[in-house]
């Protein structure tokens, strides 16, 4: 056997064993973390209407509308085995059609470097708050919460809840016409 | 001493299967590791990326949760984030799913006329990640010389190595 090729396989042995150990190194220094800090929610508006869901199944749902603020520092949550964060605000409520319903309303995406800390005001739903069915028509208890995924560099994906969340009624009457 | 030799291929290749059967057995999806295919879920996972998937019954599917799911009639695995679920009493769920790197949700994937998914569409959840390495299996799939060509060279080795 050529020296040359015996010295790059165990070259290349040597590099694969050394990355895999980092690798290991690095899901098993944090996989026992716990990833979770305060949040502050806040709404500052909110009504309903009542209009065929264009978005899926063409029968006539329950549209929400909600406008909130959000409070967060997230910046004890990076540490180097962090890529990015996941953020998302759902609002979870149970109705007469379904026991549990849970429906992203927001969410962002955090990458390490990016300003960890969360400052946001009056801000608009990023997707349609559609029910399935009319089940948001005076729902007294509408939880908000933010949670989000941390993605590592290699290891464990959890998912963690912030502590802290603000649980809002929606009215009993529908909007005809409102600017959002 | 063929015999031995052949033998101990055979150990080989029944541990690796059992070690794999095992695993879908724990984990209960019957793919447990999946690579990820697309880039539709970037900047979290891109092309080549390994994915550890669990599917216990137990732990019921909520949003955020990453998912790898099957469209019906359809083989290839797609990775995305769950949107919306609506859970009845009796435990059945419908789910709705988008790409983070889409800018709208999974519907127009769904067959025609199909709104939601179901637990029966699920083949894991995403629940560890290891970068790139899965970047052998895409290469092996779009360029099948290349996996001749390895299969070919590992055959050879085995050969050459003979004690």
């Amino acid at each position: 056997m050529n020296t040359v090729l015996s010295r790059a396989n165990s070259l290349f042995a040597f590099s694969l064993s050394v990355m895999a150990a980092l690798t290991f190194g690095c899901f098993i220094t944090t996989a026992f973390k716990d990833r979770s800090v305060p949040v502050r929610l806040h709404v500052s508006r909110i009504f309903r209407k009542n209009v065929e869901d264009f978005t899926g199944p063409r029968e006539r749902s329950d549209l929400g509308f909600i406008t909130f603020d959000i409070t967060a520092d997230l910046e004890n949550i990076f540490d180097w085995n962090v890529k990015q964060l996941f953020l998302y605000l759902s609002a979870e409520y149970s109705t007469k059609n379904n026991a549990l319903n849970q429906v992203v309303l927001w969410d962002k995406i955090v990458l390490r470097g990016d300003n960890p800390k969360l400052l946001l005001k009056d801000m608009k739903t990023k997707y349609f708050f559609f029910d399935d069915g009319n089940g948001l028509k005076g729902n007294r208890n509408v939880t908000l919460t933010l949670s989000w995924n941390v993605v590592p560099n290699a290891g464990i994906l959890p998912l963690v809840t912030g502590s802290g969340h603000v649980s809002v009624p929606f009215p009993d009457t529908y909007e005809i016409t409102k600017s959002y | 001493m063929l015999y031995y030799q052949v033998l101990n291929f055979g150990m080989i290749v029944s541990s690796a299967l059992m070690i794999w059967k095992g695993l879908m057995v724990i984990t209960g999806s019957e793919s447990p590791i999946v690579v990820v295919l697309s880039g539709s879920m970037e900047p979290a996972f891109h092309r080549g990326d390994l994915l550890f998937l669990t599917n216990r019954v137990e732990d019921p599917i909520r949003v955020g949760e990453i998912v790898v799911f099957r469209i019906e009639g359809r083989e290839i695995p797609i990775v995305h984030r769950v949107l919306k679920i609506h859970e009845k009493q009796n435990g059945h769920i419908k789910f709705l799913t988008k790409g983070d790197n889409n800018a709208v949700d999974d519907r127009g994937l769904y067959k025609q006329g199909q709104h939601w998914l179901e637990k029966k569409d699920v083949v894991g959840r995403a629940r560890g990640f290891v970068p790139y390495i899965g970047i052998v299996t895409i290469l092996m799939n779009d360029y099948p010389k290349f996996k001749y060509a390895v299969l070919f060279l590992l055959g050879l080795f085995v050969l050459v190595h003979r004690e």
